[in-house]
Parts: structure tokens; C-alpha cells; sequence
């Protein structure tokens, strides 16, 4: 089913449905689907190969301020699907009659339709297969491509419709010498180009010249560090935990806690926006209220706003912004700094390189204390050129002194970074980073 | 019921391709549910009809899947030529040449004595609201739960060569959260991390006491934000069951997982410190150390009858006396390495391929009690209840967090801590573990992600209190 057809899809069922609806009945419904080639490697070959083409729709089904919630999977079969919905609708309304008033319902009744399309080209996936096998030579090579379209879209019994659809394609790969010694990198975007595509893979290929030496174990203690924007990517995903969402601030959760009880604030130089303009996200949300292009997060280090779901906005009596009802950002974008990015092992000295972080999670959580490991690509630098790999090192720091008290500065351009998550479906959040200089960054084993 | 999904074995088996050297449809439908009172309010309740098919293809050394949610005729011969093109595509390119897979015939169906449904929606709505006004009882609650979430699962799986296995899965997921604050401190306390769910019914509620831990709850997050932090230092520790199961799932789980000894995690999830050659010979830990991969316990998260591939699963000792016996590897696992593995080859549903995962995976009981593990410590901790945890992607260098700890001095417990984490190695980890209690609780863990593309699964833990020594623990900020 084409993205189009999807669309048509989505508002005939949801005119069969409205058309069903009794008394002063309203109907939302989101609709999220994907067609999707998933191929994964391992050694440079094929470890599985294969499609999925899903679609599920959600109904949230009101009657004054007493509403239930539920989805269900499309086949694309209009006469099954009409059953399912209609099913669907049954129990809603059973569940409705027994449940008492949701004293947060908010949904969207300005009808503001709209439309937008991230189209792209990506390669026939046989033809990737050749490509990457073809550019990590005999490196052994570890990853996942994942391509094709994905689509969201919302409607109601008011007439409102939105629609969003993605093409694009994301190989995340990793180059391993031996060991957890291995370099990562990641090819994503619109439109498949086989030349950038090998000039990425050829570089994590001379990345692995560097790994070859012997590594050096480190010592628990203080160092000097730079974090690149894939490592910063990490601690910034700390920071959506929760960080940002009015809720997690209102029910004292949140990990910048610090930032609204003691004022509490990060260098000047760190500004945060949730940026829907510059990503690839939705600009709407599954109740149907629209994304502004970007809210102000953190303005020079002051915390500057939240993410407002609908449910918070009625909860605590202010506007929402479109976040869903986890109010984690979608396309979180960091202002560069001025440290010149080429220069960077110089501007570092000595120290540490790191390249990616990983699995990290709070040790307090008031405190936004954070530990996680060291990963990929990271080395130990001496007088600005790289010495020698390391051996993973923990870390447990605070995001109030890695971007607050001890950082040196930001670089001076900012790195796009297309989520490759898929869990249930592929992500369609981004990132917006530039690299940190840290003048100590905690370790601890 | 539609005519397209009352024939739709038949139309399952007359799609697969006979001539394949393997084939197989496996059909998922899972029906969820949640119900949740927050602060006194009934969020919107929540149902949900997940619903799809995976054709999986092998054909001369190649192999692909389809995965689809259309069930048309025409669906269906789609998803099947798509898995057979990917099956040719990666002919001579695939990283396993043959398919090992079984054509398995058997069923399965968890246990509920007390089925769910008899407790109607209004039961549940007062059961969570009673739950929830408990919770709050002291003015520094400033953010409270109570929730249900219930999944039944319908899993059939056809092979072209006569497989048929079908297996029917109901959980349960209970719920409970009290938050407490004083200015910058906030504290959580939950009913055991959201890992005293299982298989089953209503008995669900019943095993961990749901119905009346809520005022326990509150009252714990209140203390806690009176409670000094955790004291610093090396020394012996000992884990409640609630904490064991995150123990376990990151240090003993994910280790064995034989994908992973492979390589297949390395760009994702993460490679292992194990290798192959250590299985037979290596001391994982000390000779109190017996862990068991069992799929037949009763009520736990991940019992079944047969995985994702249709491999016939039962109960096999993974580290018996401390030393290392078994990997966590599925059928295909096996195939590439010629090792001895398990039942273990799962999907998170019908839209992801079965790969190596955990299933009720546990340390099994000793024969100290609980106050004798106490009374051996002279000065050190007790924790309970997850809450953070980070390991490195070889799965050795962890820190873990707990919601509540007790110090223990002179083997009698003192007094209650706030922040507690310690931090270790897997390798040596283990091998300090210095009393195991005769208790044995069944809990689960209902988050794992793995994979690529990922899949967030659910598995067992069971364990009882274990003490280990010379443990490096620490609290929070001051």
C-alpha cells in the first residue's frame, strides 16, 4: 500500500466510522504504518533478511468527557477492517458506559489539516546488500539496513486530517578489529548515493587502522574529554527522560529537578530546542494538535520551557505544544559552540576521544547524575594525535558539570543524527548535535 | 468472526511454498489491555488488537521472511514471494547456509485458575482506585499509580513439511508507584519494579500481595526521603529477589546469549566476555551459584512448550556449581557452533524474526534462610527493587541501583538508605556469592530490547536473596 493509498485509506474507514457515530459522539484516529526491508549483517554477510508491512489504527472514541482508547491492527481489507473497527467501537463504547469522566480529556477541534512529506529514494535493498558487502571488503563487518516508507496520519469525526510520510533508508554499521574494538558509523538519509555511501564505509575502514594499536587501560579517575555528537546523543537522551516534560517537573521527576528547585543552570553556551522544522518527525501529535516548528528548551543555560502534551495542558492549566503523552522531544536540536570542529584533537590536547557512550542510566536521578560506558571509536589523545584505543571505561558524572561547570565549549557545527531505532516500528526522530570539550569528565571503573 | 479469519489456517498452509527447503507461517495475535488510576484519576483505559503473519523461507542457502498485518489471500502471496525473493537474494551471501529448523507438532496454554475476565472492568476501576488512595496517605506524595496491564497472546506456527504448533499466553502486569519529594529530593518506591507480573489470572494479584502492599509502598517513599544516603565503602551485600532479577537478566542472561557470542549484537546489544570454549570448565561463580533455563515453572513470565522455531523447550542447568554448562542458544545457535543450547529463539511478535533470547531464566534456591544471610554480615547492605542499570556491551563492568536499601551492622538490620548502587564485575562478580536463601520468588522482567531491528521482549526471573562479598557500594549526591 503506497503512502497515498494509505492516506485515502485512513479517511475512507474513518468516514465509514464517523458515519456511525451516535449522539454527540466525537472520534479520533491515528493511523501508523510502514513498509519496511530490514537486512541485517554480521561477518559482512547476511544474518536475516526481510519486510514488514504493518498498519494499525487508533481510535480514542468521546462522549462528552467520557472517552476509551484502543487500536487495531489493518489488514487492508475494507470489509475486515469496517469488522474490526466496528468491533473495536463496540468495546469502546462498553468500556466508556462503566468509566467515569476524564477530568484531562483535550483533544484538537480546530480542524487544521496538514500535510508533510519527506519523500526520498532509497536503493532496491538487493542492491544494498551488494553495496555494503561490496564497500566493507574483508572487514568484518556488523549492522542493519532498514529502509522504506513510513507514514502516520490522524483524522476525525470533525473533518480534521493530517498526514506525514517518510521515505528513507539508515545503515548503522559497526567495523570490528577484535573484541569490542571496533569503529561505528552510519549512513542515513533520502536519497541512496552508492559513492558517499562507500566513501563512509572506507573511512570507518582507516578508523580501524587506529584501533590496531594496543590499547590503554586507564585508571578510575578525572579526565580531560571529548564527547563527539553521537557520544553527546547519549547524554542528551538522559536528558529527554524526563527532562523536558511538564509533567516530570510538575510531579518533581524530572532529572534537572536541581534547575527549578535550586536554579541550577548549564553553561551559558547551551541552548536546547525541540526543533520540528529542522527534523523529520511528524508535526502532529495523536490527539491531533500541531507541533509548533520549535520550542526553546534550555535558552544559554536557563531552563526555558516544556513539552506540553494535551493531558498535562489540562492537568496543570497551560497551552499545549503537541508533545505526545510521553512528552519526550522528537527532533531535540543543541546550538553549535564556536570550538572549530577540525581542530578538535588539538583543542582536546590530552585526554580522551569519545567516540560513542553507551547504556547509560541515572545513579540519582534529583541529581542527574548519570553513569554509562565508554563504546566505540574512543581513544586516549596526547598533545592533540590519537595514541591508542582504550578499554572501556565507566563513567559517572552529572549533566550540571559535563555541560555546565567543567565544559570547555561546544563545536562549531552540528551533526544530523536520524534515529535508527526500531523498536515496534522505525523511528522517525532525529538529532541535532555538535560535539563537547569537558575539562573532567568522572570515571569510575 | 469474518470467513477470512475463520479459514485462516487453511489459507496459512495452502500459501506456504512446498518446495522450499523450509517454510513456515507463524500467525500472532495479541490482545492488551490497560487500566490505570493516577492521583485519583482513571486515565483512559486502552485496548489493543495486534495482529499479523511472518512467512519465513529457506531456499539453497538463502533465506528470508515477510512479515505483513494484511491477511488478504492476495496479502499473503505477497508476504510469501517477498520472503522468497529475499531467500534468493541472499543465496551465497547468507551467513548460515542451511536451515536446521524443526517441523514440530505440540500446543500450550497457561495455566489461570482464576481467569482475568470474571473480574469485571468497574472491579478493576475500584480495585486500582483503592490501590491509589492507599498509596497517598502523607502529604509528600506528590505523584501516584496504580495499573493493570494484561496481554493474551495467540501464537500458530505452520511449517511446510506438517509443523503445527499452537500456544495460547496470558499476562498480567500489576502495577503500583508512590513518589515522594522534599526540594530536591525525590523518591520512588514501586511494587517490586513492575516485576511481580506473570502468567495467569487474577492469582497474579494475589502472589506478591498486590491488594494490600499500596500503604506499605507510600509509607517506604516517605521514609526514604528522610533516610540518609547510602554509606560508601567495600563490603558485603545482599539482594532482595526484586533486585536479583535485574542481577541475573544483565549478567547471567545476557552473557550466555549465544547470538551474541557469535557476534550478531556487536553493532547493537553487544558482544559477551564468554566465549564458546569456557562452556564445561569455566567458574562463573561460586560453587552456590545454580542457574536453570525452565520454561515449565508455573505461572512464570516466558513458560511455553515450544520457542519461536517450534524447538521443544525444557528445564536445562546453564551454571551448575558455579561452573558453566550451557549457552542460550536456539536451534540455529546450535547449528553454527555444534554446542548444546536451549529452547530460546524468540520474536517480540509476529513483525520481527526469532533470535536468541532469555526465557524464565533463574537462580535457583540454597538452603540458608534469609536471617542467617543476615546475621553472617558484620557490616553491608541489603537492596531492593531495581531502579537503574548500565553494563558495558561485553556484559562485565555494571553499576546497578536499587529504590530502598538497609544497612546491616553486626548482623542485624538498622536502618533504611536512599540511593544505594554498587558497581562490579560480572567475571568476579559471581564468584563472590556467598550465601544463597532456601526463598525462591517468581517475578519477571518486562522490557528487554535486543536485535536488529529491535524487539523488546518478555522474560522470567526467579531467585531467591543471594549475599555477596567485597562489593564496592555507593549512594547518591549529597
Amino acid at each position: 500500500m503506497k503512502s497515498e493509498t494509505a492516506r485515502d485509506y485512513l479517511d475512507e474507514l474513518v468516514e465509514w466510522a464517523s458515519a456511525r457515530l451516535s449522539g454527540n459522539e466525537v472520534l479520533l484516529a491515528h493511523l501508523s504504518g510502514e513498509d519496511s526491508d530490514f537486512v541485517r549483517f554480521n561477518h559482512a554477510r547476511v544474518r536475516q533478511a526481510g519486510t514488514v508491512s504493518q498498519r494499525t489504527i487508533s481510535l480514542d472514541l468521546i462522549d462528552g468527557r467520557k472517552h476509551a482508547e484502543g487500536s487495531v491492527s489493518l489488514t487492508g481489507v475494507v470489509d475486515l477492517d469496517r469488522h474490526r473497527v466496528a468491533e473495536l467501537m463496540s468495546g469502546l463504547r462498553e468500556q466508556r458506559a462503566v468509566l467515569p469522566e476524564d477530568p484531562y480529556l483535550l483533544y484538537s477541534t480546530s480542524a487544521e489539516s496538514s500535510e508533510r512529506l519527506v519523500e526520498g529514494q532509497a536503493p532496491i535493498s538487493a542492491d544494498a546488500i551488494d553495496a555494503v558487502a561490496e564497500g566493507a571488503g574483508d572487514s568484518d563487518l556488523v549492522g542493519i539496513y532498514a529502509a522504506g516508507q513510513s507514514f502516520r496520519g490522524f483524522a476525525n469525526s470533525l473533518g480534521q486530517r493530517n498526514w506525514f510520510a517518510a521515505g528513507s533508508f539508515n545503515l548503522d554499521w559497526s567495523l570490528h578489529l577484535q573484541a569490542d574494538k571496533a569503529t561505528k558509523n552510519a549512513y542515513a538519509g533520502l536519497e541512496w548515493d552508492p559513492a558517499e555511501m562507500a566513501a563512509k564505509l572506507a573511512w570507518s575502514r582507516r578508523e580501524l587502522d587506529a584501533l590496531g594499536r594496543t590499547p590503554h587501560t586507564l585508571p578510575p579517575g578525572g579526565y580531560r574529554a571529548y564527547l563527539s555528537p553521537a557520544a553527546l546523543r547519549e547524554i542528551m537522551d538522559m536528558l529527554a527522560w524526563g527532562g523536558f516534560s511538564l509533567r516530570s517537573h510538575r510531579t518533581k521527576q524530572t532529572p534537572l529537578l536541581r534547575m527549578i528547585t535550586e536554579g541550577a543552570e548549564l553553561d551559558p553556551s547551551v541552548s536546547i530546542s525541540e526543533d520540528i522544522a529542522g527534523g523529520v518527525a511528524p508535526d502532529f501529535q495523536a490527539a491531533g494538535f500541531r507541533r509548533p516548528d520549535s520550542v526553546s528548551l534550555i535558552d544559554r543555560g536557563r531552563f526555558a520551557g516544556h513539552l506540553v502534551s494535551p493531558r498535562s495542558a489540562q492537568e496543570y492549566g497551560v497551552d499545549t505544544n503537541g508533545a505526545d503523552d510521553g512528552e519526550y522531544p522528537t527532533a531535540i536540536a543543541m546550538a553549535p559552540g564556536d570550538l572549530p570542529t577540525d581542530d578538535i584533537l588539538s583543542e582536546l590536547g590530552t585526554g580522551l576521544y569519545v567516540g560513542n557512550l553507551w547504556y547509560l542510566n541515572f545513579s540519582d536521578r534529583s541529581a542527574c547524575r548519570t553513569t554509562g560506558m565508554t563504546r566505540f571509536g574512543t581513544f586516549w589523545v596526547e598533545d592533540g594525535e590519537i595514541v591508542a584505543p582504550i578499554d572501556v571505561l565507566r563513567f559517572d558524572d552529572t549533566a550540571f558539570h559535563l555541560l555546565g561547570d567543567r565544559l570547555v565549549g561546544l563545536t562549531d557545527t552540528a551533526e544530523t543524527i536520524l534515529d535508527s531505532s526500531t523498536y515496534v516500528e522505525r523511528s522517525t526522530e532525529s538529532l541535532r548535535l555538535p560535539g563537547a570539550l569537558v575539562e573532567e569528565m568522572t570515571f569510575t571503573l | 468472526m469474518t470467513d477470512l479469519e475463520t479459514r485462516l489456517e487453511d489459507r496459512l498452509l495452502a500459501a506456504l511454498p512446498a518446495d522450499a527447503d523450509y517454510a513456515s507461517a507463524r500467525h500472532v495475535v495479541e490482545r492488551g489491555s490497560r487500566l490505570e488510576v493516577r492521583n485519583g484519576v482513571v486515565e483512559p483505559s486502552s485496548t489493543g488488537h495486534d495482529e499479523g503473519v511472518m512467512f519465513s523461507v529457506w531456499i539453497d542457502g538463502g533465506a528470508g521472511y515477510a512479515a505483513t498485518s494484511d491477511l488478504s489471500d492476495e496479502g499473503l502471496a505477497r508476504a510469501v514471494e517477498q520472503a522468497s525473493a529475499w531467500a534468493a537474494a541472499t543465496t551465497g551471501r547468507s551467513l548460515i547456509d542451511s536451515t536446521p529448523l524443526l517441523h514440530s507438532v505440540g500446543e500450550y496454554v497457561s495455566p489461570v485458575s482464576d481467569p482475568f475476565d470474571q473480574l469485571s472492568l468497574a472491579d478493576q476501576v475500584a480495585l486500582l482506585i483503592e490501590a491509589d488512595s492507599a498509596l497517598g496517605g502523607h502529604g509528600r506524595i506528590v505523584d501516584r499509580s496504580a495499573s493493570l496491564v494484561r496481554y493474551d497472546i495467540r501464537s500458530l506456527l505452520l511449517t511446510n513439511r506438517g509443523g503445527r504448533v499452537a500456544q495460547e499466553i496470558r499476562q498480567v502486569f500489576p502495577e503500583l508507584r508512590a513518589t515522594a519529594n522534599e526540594g530536591s529530593n525525590t523518591q520512588n518506591r514501586t511494587y517490586g519494579a513492575g516485576n511481580y507480573a506473570g502468567q495467569g489470572g487474577v492469582e497474579v494479584l494475589t502472589r506478591h500481595g498486590f491488594r494490600d502492599a499500596a500503604a506499605g509502598i507510600g509509607e517506604e517513599a516517605v521514609a526514604l526521603l528522610e533516610a540518609p544516603n547510602c554509606p560508601t565503602g567495600t563490603m558485603d551485600l545482599i539482594l532482595a529477589p526484586d533486585q536479583m532479577a535485574l542481577q541475573i537478566h544483565e549478567s547471567i542472561g545476557h552473557p550466555l546469549e549465544l547470538d551474541r557470542i557469535l557476534g550478531d549484537e556487536r553493532n547493537y546489544a553487544g558482544t559477551s566476555f564468554v566465549t564458546q570454549d569456557m562452556f564445561g570448565s569455566y567458574q562463573y561463580g561460586s560453587d552456590l551459584l545454580n542457574v536453570t533455563f525452565d520454561p515449565s515453572v508455573p505461572g512464570q513470565m516466558a513458560s511455553y512448550a515450544f520457542d519461536d522455531d517450534g524447538t521443544p523447550a525444557e528445564r536445562t542447568h546453564l551454571i551448575k556449581g558455579g561452573i558453566l554448562q550451557t549457552p542460550l542458544g536456539g536451534t540455529i545457535s546450535q547449528a553454527r557452533t555444534g554446542m548444546a543450547g536451549v529452547a530460546n529463539s524468540r520474536a517480540s511478535s509476529w513483525n520481527r524474526p526469532p533470535i536468541d533470547r532469555m526465557a524464565n531464566l533463574n537462580v535457583e534456591p540454597g538452603e540458608s534462610t534469609l536471617d542467617e544471610l543476615i546475621r553472617g554480615v558484620e557490616y553491608g547492605v541489603l537492596m531492593e527493587t531495581n531502579v537503574s542499570w548500565s553494563i558495558d556491551d561485553s556484559r562485565n563492568k555494571f553499576q546497578f541501583g536499587a529504590e530502598l536499601g538497609r544497612v546491616i551492622e553486626n548482623g542485624q538490620i538498622s536502618h533504611v538508605v536512599r540511593n544505594p548502587n554498587y558497581r562490579g564485575i560480572s567475571a568476579t562478580f559471581w564468584r563472590n556469592l556467598s550465601g544463597v536463601a532456601d526463598d525462591f520468588t517468581v517475578m519477571a522482567v518486562g522490557n528487554c530490547g535486543k536485535g536488529e531491528p529491535n524487539q523488546v521482549i518478555r522474560v522470567g526471573h526467579a531467585s531467591p536473596h543471594c549475599r555477596f562479598s567485597g562489593v564496592e557500594v555507593f549512594g547518591g549526591e549529597e
